[in-house]
């Protein structure tokens, strides 16, 4: 049933007010013509009797009350999928922006996609190596994950999320992958930045772009993340594909929000945030994870990898789109601006960094008996040298113990031959663990708490060696 | 049952006209989909309904049918094991019927109507004989684990047995019994109905006077919780609300669990899912699922159903603790019930509060919080039962002024502050020594001086002054450097760093030590004190701090964790090298005198 109208009664910023409509309803997806016959879409935020509040995802330039006609469409906003998406460019509606030919759809999915049963999913478990020592040894990337990467203006998160996408792998297993990329207000550069990278590598074929720019509309990044979402879960549960998604920059899309909620005039959350947003990222960053077979104790085949990337305003942890963002997704990967500044790439902090897929993912017959031990122990080792920086800091290096002095050192060794990487450099998690056990001989024996006897015994490097680790970094 | 149409959605919030003998709080079904709605406001005939689940594609029009009943839920057996959405829909059974995702529409009761239960009567009970409200009929097998007992409503009305119990095998809704009462003859099942937002009544409540025991050695033996108690856990993101929430479902004592994931992650419930059938009773060897119910209204899910979630949760609770069980209730996050109450508060443009928060956000919090207890249940058995709840709160930022972590304080008598710092040091649980506090130790001195052991208190009051001590050193340190410490205050720093590290520490994924008896963690306790003592005991006899501060004993220290619960003769050896170790050095120093 399509019904047209030319009822607008109101314009408040990407909002109109319709009236006199009879049977909208609410999350219709609706299309508006302009005086000029420019076509654009949009979506119904609030049925109120025939008075129909509408959100227009282009924006509202140009629109006016007289003229403008709204065609309401029946359904809501859908994404067209078939397997020939793979290798295709959209927009941040999902309409394809290529010159390839056009798809001809399986199937049409609402994109907002519905729940996954908690009953129905099967907890992540397997070691994903993504070649990178502060994420694999330490917040270790499971597949069917959401981790996203928090990160700053000017830091390399774009490098390091093309460097995940290219070198990830589950090490013994040739499986069908696919990478759906979703780009949210981010200059041309940088979005060129990942196409020519999966260009390079020939993984172009494998990839879905869906592409909402700086100066596209904004609006439009509404529908962006969701449109790949459903694009990711097509291939995945429908194709049995291992899917990776990398949504960049989500806080892009929190302050499309923002805008909407203000022009509302809804009461807002913290830092003028609606009190929702939780619940809207939570419907996002839950599409993600692993489900059960047909058979009881099986997966089906399948998964979706979640790595969201977003700024934080002003490097604030606190601020609500990393923080509701932390409270949902199964850890974080933090990017620091100091170890940026001293030439570390790439700049993981990896303190307040987490992975809470770590402990089911890694060990014995994942990744290696010794990693669970290690890991912690490198944590409160690095965790104490830092301490004794500050300690430092305040009181001079000569007040220090001869124990504070070599936690120091093991401090700055860590950061530069564990943490320290190249842009292409693909480490195994075997050279990722042993350049830790190397970095632990810097401190006393007595010192390792963490690790049990027998496999300090069985992995600390035994010949001392008096030179810095860096010549085990390759 | 009349019908009103819709004339307004906005988000899970309808308004319908057309409904004027709606009531408060009574069950609406939306559209021809029968979406499942609360009433939860009225102006004359326009009812505003909260929908439990999504509404789009609804609009002005659509029919809305009240139903007469408010939100409830079915007590009966097939509880335990199960898992249900906010307002007690099967998961299991949903994933069955419509595979992977939640759809919506779907009708289906919360017990099973096929499944048949052998009932065994009360044998006690005669024909003619008095029964009150409360009373056991008798019992069913739920799981292994669990004698489910069955018992005369709290509705039904003092009466006699027209028809008494009998032995049988009978389906939720057979009829095992009749009372006369002053309303007539009432048919008993062996379920029945219950609305979640009341609380079930009972006789009165008792002072509690037992630890839940944990085996999580910060909170049993520092800032203990007492069955019937409520504790709560508010941290910043992943500071370890949900571990802990986790390893008490699996390793305190209560009898039962009732589980709610109030808008958090779909994967914690699966890991929950998956590890409990695999898990053990510690003392009777079966697997921990038949003692649990969970409640999962995930961050995906819609958000008025995470509103009620935590009332079915409870009420859950609720009836088990009638039976005269301990109960446990964990709620994790609370912060995401209170914020759906925020939202729909919004939506219902009711004046707003603190951070938005509906000005009754402290009322409903204290409510839910006063369904706890330690109780005398209905029936003329007296029972004691005990509700404890714990619930998790996720402030924004970690900010702990939050109204949510605030509204919680004033009712909660006991607070595990989670620190990021120390999650950052990945120090776990990272539960703040200085900051935490426990209101029930006065409660609990009786039951850890006769049942544990006599001097429980006085290692606890040692170690949480040394604790304090600790700071105030550290900040000096901070100031003027290590040096400026007497020998005695660096004796004290080396203590409180094996209390930090070697008992606080407890890692939930090492098998070993994810849980501790009591008399475990007051013997490692008590080691570490030992040495204490000893040690400045030495420094007055002139031993150099150099060697206290070296002495081997430490590595056995460190591994005393690992020591099994029922080898603890072994901590007596580390006693006994504490005293050779020291004396030792005494012996040395003295002939280095020479
Ligand atoms: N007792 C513990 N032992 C070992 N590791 C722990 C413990 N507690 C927490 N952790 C680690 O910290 C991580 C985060 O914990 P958790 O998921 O409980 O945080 P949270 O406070 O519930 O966070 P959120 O508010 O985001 O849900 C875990 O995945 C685990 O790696
Ligand atoms: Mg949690």
């Amino acid at each position: 049933m399509v019904t047209e109208y030319s009822t607008i009664g109101e314009i408040a910023g990407p909002l109109v007010v319709m009236n006199d409509v009879d049977h909208a309803t609410y999350e219709e997806l609706v299309e508006v013509e302009l005086p000029g016959g420019e076509l654009r879409r949009g979506k119904v935020l609030e049925v109120d009797r025939n008075r129909v509040l509408i959100q227009i995802f282009e924006g509202t330039r140009g629109v006016d009350t007289a003229k403008t006609k709204v065609r309401f469409l029946g359904r809501g906003l859908e994404l067209a999928v078939s397997p020939d998406i793979l290798g295709r460019i959209f927009n941040g509606l999902g309409i394809p922006i290529d010159d390839g030919p056009k798809i001809i759809p399986e199937k049409r999915l609402d994109i907002n996609g519905s729940p996954i049963n908690p009953y129905a999913r099967i907890y992540p478990q397997e070691f994903i190596q993504t070649g990178i020592s502060a994420i694999d040894g330490l917040n270790t990337l499971v597949r069917g994950q959401k981790l996203p990467i928090f990160s700053g203006f000017g830091l390399p998160h774009s490098e390091l999320a093309a460097q995940i996408a290219r070198q990830a792998t589950v090490p013994g297993a040739e499986q069908a992958f696919a990478i759906v990329f979703a780009a949210m207000g981010i200059t041309f550069e940088e979005a060129n930045y990942f196409i020519r990278d999966f260009q390079e590598t020939g993984a172009m074929e494998r990839v879905v772009l869906f592409i909402n720019l700086a100066n596209d509309p904004t609006i439009e990044r509404i529908a962006t993340p969701r449109a790949a979402l459903t694009a990711a879960e097509y291939l995945a549960f429908e194709r049995g594909m291992h899917v990776l998604v990398i949504l960049t920059d989500m806080t892009n899309y929190c302050e499309a929000l923002r805008e909407v909620s203000v022009a509302r005039k809804e009461i807002p959350g913290r830092r003028g945030y609606p009190g929702y947003l939780y619940t809207d990222l939570a419907t996002m960053y839950e599409r993600a994870g692993l489900l059960k077979g047909e058979k009881e104790g099986e997966v089906k085949e399948g998964s979706i990898t979640q790595i969201p990337v977003l700024s934080m305003p002003d490097d604030d942890k606190t601020h609500p789109i990393p923080d509701l963002t932390g409270y949902i997704t199964e850890g974080q990967i933090i990017l620091d601006r100091s170890l940026h500044r001293k030439g570390i790439y790439p700049p993981i902090n990896v303190l307040p960094s987490l992975s809470r897929l770590r402990d089911k993912g890694i060990g014995k017959g994942r990744t290696r008996e010794d990693h669970a031990e290690l890991a912690n122990q490198l944590f409160s080792s690095y965790a104490r040298s830092k301490e004794v920086e500050e300690l430092a800091v305040v009181l001079g290096e000569a007040a220090l113990t001869d124990t504070d002095k070599a936690f120091m050192k093991f401090g700055e060794a860590f950061e530069k031959s564990f943490v320290q990487q190249a842009l292409d450099e693909n480490r195994t998690i075997e050279q990722t663990l042993d350049i830790g056990w190397d970095l632990l001989r810097m401190i006393p024996k007595i010192e390792i708490k963490r690790i049990r006897d027998e496999y300090i015994e069985k992995y600390l490097p035994k010949e001392e060696k008096d030179e810095s680790v860096s010549e085990n970094e390759s | 049952m009349k019908q009103g149409r819709i004339v307004k959605v906005s988000g899970p919030l309808i308004v319908a006209e057309g409904m004027s003998d709606a009531t408060m709080f009574e069950v609406a079904r939306v559209s021809e989909k029968r979406l499942i709605g609360e009433v939860i406001e009225l102006h004359g005939d326009l009812a505003y309904i909260q929908v439990y689940e999504d509404t789009s594609g609804l609009g002005p029009g659509d029919v809305v049918t009240s139903t007469g009943q408010s939100l409830s839920i079915e007590l009966g057996p097939g509880l335990l094991q199960s898992i249900y959405d906010g307002i007690q829909r099967p998961l299991n059974t949903i994933y069955l019927q419509e595979g992977h995702y939640i759809t919506r529409g779907v009708d289906l009761p919360g017990l099973s109507r096929e499944k048949k239960w052998e009932f065994m009567p009360n044998e006690e009970l005669k024909e003619g004989d008095e029964v009150v409200a409360g009373d056991i009929l008798g019992s069913v097998q739920e799981t292994e684990l669990i004698v489910h007992k069955v018992l005369v409503p709290p509705f039904v009305k003092k009466g006699v047995f027209s028809r008494k119990p009998e032995k049988g095998s009978y389906t939720v809704e057979d009829t095992i019994a009749e009372i006369k009462t002053e309303d007539g003859v009432q048919e008993i099942k062996l379920y029945h109905r219950w609305p979640v937002r009341t609380p079930r009544p009972i006789v009165k409540k008792l002072v509690p006077v037992k630890p839940l025991v944990t085996g999580q050695r910060v909170i049993d033996s520092l800032f203990p919780i007492s069955q019937g108690g409520t504790a709560c856990v508010p941290g910043p993101f992943g500071a370890g609300k949900t571990v802990i929430q986790h390893q008490l479902a699996k390793w305190s004592d209560a009898e039962i669990i009732v589980y709610i994931g109030c808008g958090e992650r779909g994967n914690e419930m699966t890991d929950v899912l998956q590890e409990f059938p695999e898990l053990k009773d510690p003392s009777t060897g079966r697997p921990l699922m038949e003692r649990t119910v969970l409640i999962a209204n995930t961050s995906n899910m819609p958000v008025a159903a995470r509103e009620a979630s935590v009332y079915t949760g409870i009420t859950i609770a609720e009836y088990f603790r009638d039976m005269g069980y301990n109960v446990a209730v964990m709620a994790d996050s609370t912060s995401r019930w209170a914020e759906a109450m925020r939202e729909m508060s919004g939506r219902l443009e009711e004046m707003p509060g603190e951070e938005g928060y509906p000005a009754y956000l402290p009322s409903r919090i204290a409510e839910f919080y006063e369904r706890s207890g330690r109780t005398i249940c209905l029936g003329k058995d007296e029972r004691i039962g005990t509700l404890s709840v714990i619930g998790a709160v996720s402030p924004p930022g970690g900010d702990l002024s939050d109204p949510v972590v605030q509204a919680t304080l004033k009712v909660v008598k006991v607070f595990w502050s989670l620190e990021d710092q120390l999650a950052f040091e990945r120090h776990f649980p990272a539960i703040s020594w200085l900051t935490s506090y426990s209101l029930y130790h006065d409660n609990l001195r009786e039951y850890f001086r006769n049942e544990v052991v006599e001097d429980w208190e006085r290692v606890r009051n040692e170690s949480m002054e040394l604790l304090q001590k600790e700071s105030e050193l550290k900040e000096l340190v901070r100031l003027v450097g290590i040096d400026s410490l007497s020998a005695q205050d660096r004796i004290v720093l080396e203590t409180t760093k094996l209390i930090r590290e070697d008992f606080l520490h407890q890692s939930a994924f090492d098998p070993d030590d994810a849980y501790t008896k009591l008399e475990k963690q007051y013997r490692m306790l008590k080691v570490i004190l030992d040495l204490h003592r000893a040690s400045l005991k030495a420094l007055e006899k002139g031993v150099p701090l150099g060697k206290l501060i070296d002495l081997p004993v430490k590595e056995k220290i460190s591994r005393m964790r690992h020591i099994p619960e029922d080898r603890l003769e072994q901590f007596d050896e580390i006693e006994k090298e504490i005293e050779a170790q020291v004396s030792s050095g005494l012996v040395e120093s003295r002939t280095v005198e020479e």
